[in-house]
């Protein structure tokens, strides 16, 4: 099968690391980065990888769209730029994987509900958070075994893992990570706190997952779902682990996980950034399956 | 040191930082009676909120009495002079937990980050400063960062409309050339017009020391609580403050005896236990750990068998930063995994 041509929009961190990754996809094959600097380490990279490269922003990509074929594009930049850019590339048949906090459209946690995402042709694919892409699968582990009132994760990562983006968009963060958990999580009520810490050498990026369950927590039941959870992470991001838990306290059960990345562009540390890239491109892979097996409508938007 | 004449901003703190020796659960009454009294003792401004800041209940953090809400509104009609401010910290709060802030009343919002991670608090600090507010950057664990780092952060925050930057000893760490060395940075690079101020924790007892030394070298806001009540060994005790300002002639407006008398008749009976610098609290100033970590330590040391002074330690060791309470647990279980094994 021919591979899907993509687009990264976005030559920071995560947009970077993405490239490394989407490189080496059986389904995709990225074609364009886009940036705003001329001078940034990431278009330096991908030209260095043979792919065209713009600093014009998502403008200067447009023209370029159609003759390249470009199907899928990844959007990096920030939930302020995010949704001019979707609305671009929509009108122009491209389907866009968000991975900035703006959350236009559904959320997309891989293990939990990558497989209701099929057929539906969604134009936009919301990722979340990186905090979410790393906690809201344990809030689903529990929630799939009984009810969950309330989830809170804390989520803390090494200073030079935030990029200027991030740090931003902190506030976009907190809310689009708590309501991911309880859209997809399915908690009740779902709270998010992310945490910067500066110390050299850089902490790998911790996840804690509290959730307070309705009934007391079947222990046994948590357990085992929790496990099934991160060996289904653990597919994709091997460095996921669970570190201890999950502790049960009450109603409380708490869950602490490390999430080291696989140094594809930041260090291993970054584990925030690889979470974050490995879930959106095994999304775009899963619409780039259907595109290629000609199963892809997109949905028609009521307007 | 001759500080005669200098006019300073008391700023209490036992209804905001107090509520970590309170586990958040001071009562909607106590709120309304500490506030009145500190008020009628001409204390200018009073901080409110749970103690890590607006949108802080949570499990990390401890599930306060009431919502920040709840005592904002119920504070702030009772207040005949004093206003009330709130903390902010960007990732735990957020721009809609100030915008509720204001519609409570709040006069001044004090956007906290760690000391070097000043440009999270863009969105905050500018949207308090469209609402008219007196914006305060608040910068923590100032002794982890150089002087020059810190005036750096403090002009990131002055950039985004920061009225006040703010020289935060949340480990009650430093000692008075620490302050000295660092206020004296922040007013030599901030401008004239921007104001500077010092928050103290009493984990070595230089909380008095640490603010003399901090208004010498330009700070004009200082931050105590009535009687200390605050997180790790308390904050700079307001009341002896006040009292050792009175003696050196610094202009504070507050009465002397009756702040004295909201100390001792109103705040020491709040507490659960007494504020003092015990082991714990010593071991927060001595290896620089963010004094909120002093009662989590305390918990997880009983319930998994290991001397809270060496979770204490250990957290100093890894660097960690305020709002790091979820590593309390796990660091605990790892070492008692490690002593059964040992």
């Amino acid at each position: 099968m021919e591979k899907i041509k993509a687009a990264l929009i976005g030559s920071g961190n995560i947009g970077t690391d993405l490239m490394y990754k989407a490189l080496r996809s059986r389904w995709l094959r990225p074609v364009w980065m886009v940036g705003i600097d001329a001078a940034s380490d990431g278009l330096a990279r991908a030209r260095e990888q043979g792919l065209s490269t713009t600093a014009e922003g998502v403008d200067g990509l447009l023209p370029h769209l159609e003759r390249d074929g470009i199907r899928i594009a990844f959007d990096a930049t920030s939930a302020y730029v995010h949704p001019e850019n979707a609305r671009k590339l929509a009108a122009r048949g491209v389907v866009v994987i968000d991975l900035t906090p703006a959350a236009i459209g559904p959320y997309c946690v891989p293990p939990v509900n990558l497989a209701a995402h099929v057929g539906k042709g969604a134009m936009n694919v919301n990722m979340v958070s990186c905090g979410g892409q790393a906690t809201i699968p344990i809030v689903a582990a529990v929630a799939r075994v009984q009810p969950v009132s309330y989830a809170e994760i804390v989520a803390t990562v090494a200073s030079r893992s935030a990029g200027p983006g991030t740090r931003k968009n902190i506030d976009e963060f907190t809310r689009t990570t708590a309501s991911g958990i309880e859209k997809v999580g399915g908690a009740r009520r779902g709270k998010a706190i992310i945490i910067l810490n500066p110390a050299e050498p850089p902490l790998i990026m911790r996840d804690t997952v509290h959730c307070i369950t309705e009934e007391a927590p079947d222990e046994a039941r948590i357990r085992a779902s929790i496990e099934a959870m991160i060996a289904e992470v653990q597919k994709y991001v091997p460095g996921y682990t669970l570190k201890n838990g999950p502790v049960f306290d009450g109603k409380r059960v708490s869950t602490y996980l490390e999430v080291a990345g696989l140094g594809d562009y930041l260090p291993k540390y970054a584990g925030n950034l690889d979470i974050m890239t490995a879930a959106a491109l095994r999304t775009a892979e899963l619409i780039a399956e259907e595109m290629g097996a000609g199963a892809f409508t997109p949905a028609t938007r009521a307007s | 040191m001759n500080l005669t004449g200098t006019k300073i901003t008391l700023h209490d703190m036992c209804l905001r930082d107090g509520m970590h020796p309170k586990q958040h659960q001071i009562s909607l009454a106590q709120m309304v009676a500490v506030a009145s009294a500190l008020d009628a003792a001409g204390v200018p401004l009073i901080e409110v909120t749970h103690g890590d800041g607006l949108g802080g209940a949570s499990v990390n953090y401890g599930f306060p009495a009431h919502s920040d809400e709840e005592y904002l509104r119920a504070v702030i009609p009772k207040l005949k002079r004093a206003r009330v401010s709130a903390l902010l910290l960007p990732g735990i709060g957020t721009v809609e937990h100030l915008k509720l802030a204001y519609e409570c009343g709040v006069a001044t919002v004090r956007v906290a980050t760690h000391c070097t991670e000043a440009d999270v608090s863009e969105q905050h600090i500018a949207g308090s400063r469209q609402l008219g507010l007196d914006t305060v950057g608040f910068l923590m664990m100032a002794h982890m960062v150089t002087p020059e780092e810190l005036a750096r952060q403090g002009k990131l925050m002055e950039s985004y409309g920061a009225n006040c930057i703010y020289c935060t000893d949340s480990a009650g760490y430093m000692l008075p050339e620490d302050v000295t060395a660092r206020v004296s940075a922040l007013r030599s690079s901030l401008r004239p017009d921007t104001e500077i101020g010092f928050h103290g924790h009493h984990n070595m007892a230089m909380g008095i020391a640490n603010s003399l030394a901090a208004i010498e070298a330009g700070a004009r806001r200082i931050d105590g609580s009535a009687a200390g009540l605050g997180a790790g060994a308390g904050n700079t005790p307001l009341e002896v403050f006040n009292a050792v300002a009175h003696r050196m002639g610094i202009q504070t407006g507050v009465d002397v005896f009756k702040l004295m008398d909201v100390a001792e008749d109103l705040v020491v009976p709040m507490m659960d236990h007494p504020i003092r610098i015990d082991r714990d609290a010593l071991i927060l100033g001595y290896a620089g750990v963010y004094s909120s970590f002093l009662l989590f330590a305390k918990r997880a040391g009983a319930k998994y068998g290991v001397p809270s002074a060496d979770i204490l330690v250990e957290l100093g060791r890894l660097k960690t930063v305020g709002g790091q309470e979820d590593m309390i647990e796990d660091l605990a279980i790892n070492m008692a995994r490690a002593r059964a094994r040992a």
